[in-house]
């Protein structure tokens, strides 16, 4: 008997530990993928398509496993299958795969045949992650300590703005209680006989002729410089329609300038890129994540990506294009008069001119402003200053040579080529 | 008192002297000195227009035309279109008028930036996670060749844009012979 009851502890515990384990085991399955290693596959395989929370190619993926089960009482089996060979499904006549495929226009999604379990478990329990709230907190502190900095200076400055004023009134007061109690006190004051200065001055022809001189040099000197600078419109910095960051896209994201302005490379104008181009990216890139300040809120750069929507005629909702597009206004910053020719080509593609030598650093300018005066002397000071590049176009072999000997150098300059002629830049 | 009056006058001067070095504003343009030949008569590239309904001066060419230098591509925007093209469209250059280091030139301009110079799939914005799931040349699920990589390009597919309009159909060609290369160093 006791061998009997003994034998039955010991199934009883190995039953109950048994228990234990397949209770163990199925809370294992059910989280049993890494969410770290599913975002790096869901960022390298998924994200053209999916996002977790928004519609794009196809479907939002956030807690598509119990979203499934619960509503289409699909089960894993039907995932794997599914993100292997979606085609696969839909040809088997699946319901919901072909009424989803359906939904999507008929996208065709990509079959991963290379994925295991593992994997798609790691993606599905990165899918099931609960939403994570911004973090306004980090982000506020930091712009709160970037405006208080901003505004001591100004307080610096403000304070001893003040505190000088201070002083000069106490001279003043105390001057004046000290020669009222001088007064009081019957204490002769030694008055100076005082001719005033303006007299003395008027009285010194020498002094008048050479300050009259220096007035009428500096003022023609003021007329001059004023005179010159009618028509040239360096600094001009308009409001655009859209606040366009060149900062954000060249600078911090190292947009190469020609992806948007790419017929500088073959043609006479640059041209501002067409909506498009900016829609190559913002299909996808429908928010502002980066850095912000106080006056360029995230609220205030997503509302410009909102205007770039509505131009372009965009639905992000629905991921699609309306058909009820506008053409954006954008105010025109550097125009030569229609009297001069300007090509960009020619400075950009054939001379290999770095956009930035005229137009300035403008991946740093949050807006863009005119850089170089654009005036006659500044042309004609490059070319002259400027050499040709010869190498790599054998359209300049013979006539860099025959050139060269007439001018007797070995390297040219965009001068001695031609480049001072009237007729080059006006006709 | 004296001392007071000219306290006066100098400030005065010196407020003068600030209104008018300051009031030029630099979100209008500067005034021109007879500006008679400054605006142009004729259309300007993208400029305003009153000679068509839509009120701009760029416009697509007409229905059923095709502007010169360009050339009649017969392959539709769909999937049926992009496997044709897989299976049937083959590159109008040979290898001789094929430029890498022209190719290179414009690849790592128009799709670096997403693709990565390597064609690995980790250009700029997705390393700085602003454009995820870009893929790889090599990913044997795509098997990409040239008929496919030029549909591409020329009509986008799914996330990724076209870029007909930035690149000549020459030019177009040399991209994608420049894929190809990558494609098979990755493969290596
Ligand atoms: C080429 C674009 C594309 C890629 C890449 C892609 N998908 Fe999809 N996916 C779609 C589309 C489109 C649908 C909608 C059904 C259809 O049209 O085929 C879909 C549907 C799904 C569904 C069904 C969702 C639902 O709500 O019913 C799941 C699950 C899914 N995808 C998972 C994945 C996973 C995981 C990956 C990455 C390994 C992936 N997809 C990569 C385009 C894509
Ligand atoms: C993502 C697209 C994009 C990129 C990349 C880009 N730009 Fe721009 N650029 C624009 C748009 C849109 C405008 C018109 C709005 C404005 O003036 O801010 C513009 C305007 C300009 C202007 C003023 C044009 C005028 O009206 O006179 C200059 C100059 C300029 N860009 C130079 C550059 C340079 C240099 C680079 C490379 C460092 C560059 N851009 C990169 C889109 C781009
Ligand atoms: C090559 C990709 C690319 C192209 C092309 C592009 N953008 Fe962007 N854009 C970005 C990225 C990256 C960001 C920054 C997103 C972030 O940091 O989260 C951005 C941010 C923005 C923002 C918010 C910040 C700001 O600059 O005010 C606006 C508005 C914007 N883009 C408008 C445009 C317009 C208009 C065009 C077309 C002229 C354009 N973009 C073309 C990649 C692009
Ligand atoms: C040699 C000096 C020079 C270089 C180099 C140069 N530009 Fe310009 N850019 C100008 C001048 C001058 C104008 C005014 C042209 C006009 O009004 O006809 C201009 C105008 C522009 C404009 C607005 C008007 C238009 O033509 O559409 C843009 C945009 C522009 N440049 C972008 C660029 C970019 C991008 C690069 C580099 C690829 C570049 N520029 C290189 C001198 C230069
Ligand atoms: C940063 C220097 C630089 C500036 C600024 C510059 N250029 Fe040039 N330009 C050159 C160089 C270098 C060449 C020679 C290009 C070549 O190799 O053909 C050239 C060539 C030219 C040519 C052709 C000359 C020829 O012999 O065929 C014209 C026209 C021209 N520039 C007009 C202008 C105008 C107009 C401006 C001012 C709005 C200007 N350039 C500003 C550097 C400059
Ligand atoms: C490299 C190009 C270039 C060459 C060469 C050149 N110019 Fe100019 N010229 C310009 C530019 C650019 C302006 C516009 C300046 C402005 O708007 O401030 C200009 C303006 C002028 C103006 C002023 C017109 C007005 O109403 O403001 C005159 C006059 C003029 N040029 C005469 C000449 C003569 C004469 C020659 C030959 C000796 C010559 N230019 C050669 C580029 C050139
Ligand atoms: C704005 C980012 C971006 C740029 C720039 C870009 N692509 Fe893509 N590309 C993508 C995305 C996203 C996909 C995945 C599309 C999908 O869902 O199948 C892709 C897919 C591809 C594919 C595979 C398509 C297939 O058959 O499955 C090729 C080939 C390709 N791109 C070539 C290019 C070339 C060539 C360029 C330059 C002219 C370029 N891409 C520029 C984002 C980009």
């Amino acid at each position: 008997m006791r061998q009997v009851i003994h034998c039955k502890l010991s199934t009883d515990l190995l039953c109950l530990g048994l228990i234990i384990l397949l209770a163990f085991s199925t809370s294992l399955s059910a989280q049993e993928g890494d969410p770290a290693t599913g975002k790096t596959l869901f960022n390298a395989n998924c994200a053209a398509c999916h996002q977790l929370d928004k519609k794009m190619t196809g479907p939002a993926l956030r807690d598509v496993e119990a979203r499934l089960a619960n509503d289409q009482g699909l089960d894993k089996a039907w995932i794997y299958a599914w993100i292997r060979n979606s085609a696969g499904v839909i040809k088997s006549g699946d319901a919901y795969g072909n009424k989803i495929f359906n939904e999507y226009g008929g996208t065709a999604m990509t079959a991963f045949p290379q994925l295991s379990d593992q994997d798609i478990n790691n993606i599905l329990a990165y899918t099931a992650e609960v939403k994570a709230e911004p973090v306004a907190q980090a982000v506020e502190s930091a712009t709160n300590t970037a405006e208080t900095s901003g505004i001591s200076n100004e307080l610096i400055l403000g304070a001893l703005a003040i505190l000088f004023v201070l002083l000069a009134a106490g001279l003043y007061l105390v001057n004046k209680t000290l020669r009222r109690f001088a007064a009081a006190k019957d204490i002769d004051l030694p008055e100076t006989k005082r001719i005033s200065i303006w007299k003395a001055f008027v009285q010194n022809q020498f002094l008048v002729l050479v300050t009259a001189i220096f007035l009428l040099l500096a003022s023609a000197y003021f007329v001059y410089g004023y005179l010159m600078q009618i028509g040239v419109d360096q600094g001009y910095q308009p409001i655009q329609p859209i606040h366009f960051s060149h900062k954000i896209h060249t600078g911090d994201n190292a947009i190469d300038c020609k992806y948007c302005h790419s017929s500088a490379r073959v043609s006479k104008t640059s041209g501002i890129p067409s909506l498009n181009v900016c829609m190559n990216c913002h299909k996808s890139i429908y928010e502002y994540k980066g850095e912000t300040s106080v006056e360029f809120t995230k609220e205030f750069y997503d509302g410009e990506i909102k205007k770039l929507y509505a131009a372009a005629g965009w639905d992000d909702t629905a991921q699609q294009y309306t058909g009820d597009s506008q053409p954006v206004k954008w105010v025109r910053i550097h125009n030569l008069p229609d009297f001069v020719y300007f090509n960009h080509s020619q400075h950009v593609s054939v001379a290999g001119v770095e956009c930035q030598t005229c137009h300035g650093p403008v991946e740093t300018m949050e807006v863009v402003s005119q850089f170089a005066p654009l005036t006659m002397g500044w042309c004609i000071d490059c070319h002259r200053t400027t050499n040709v590049k010869v190498e790599g176009n054998a359209y300049y072999t013979k006539i860099h040579e025959e050139l060269s000997k007439k001018y007797g150098v070995d390297k040219l300059t965009a001068a001695q080529m031609g480049g001072l002629e009237c007729g080059k830049c006006h006709y | 008192m004296n001392h007071m009056k000219s306290l006066i006058k100098i400030s005065v001067i010196f407020v003068v002297l600030i209104t008018m070095t300051s009031c030029r504003k630099d979100t209008a343009p500067n005034y021109q000195f007879m500006p008679n030949m400054y605006a142009p008569i004729s259309y300007e590239t993208y400029g305003e227009s009153t000679a068509f309904a839509n009120g701009v001066e760029a416009q697509l060419s007409a229905e059923g035309t095709i502007s010169r230098g360009h050339s009649l591509f017969e392959y539709e925007n769909s999937i049926e279109g992009y496997a044709l093209a897989k299976e049937n469209l083959k590159s109008s250059l040979d290898s001789t008028q094929v430029n890498l280091d022209n190719a290179k030139i414009l690849y790592d301009i128009y799709c670096g930036i997403c693709h990565g110079v390597k064609g690995d799939g980790q250009g700029n914005l997705v390393k700085r996670e602003k454009i995820l799931g870009i893929p790889r040349y090599d990913d044997p699920a795509r098997a990409i060749n040239e008929g496919s990589i030029y549909h591409t390009i020329y009509y986008g597919k799914n996330a990724m844009g076209s870029y007909a309009n930035l690149l000549n159909e020459k030019e177009r060609w040399e991209v994608v012979s420049y894929v190809l290369k990558l494609k098979a160093d990755l493969e290596k």
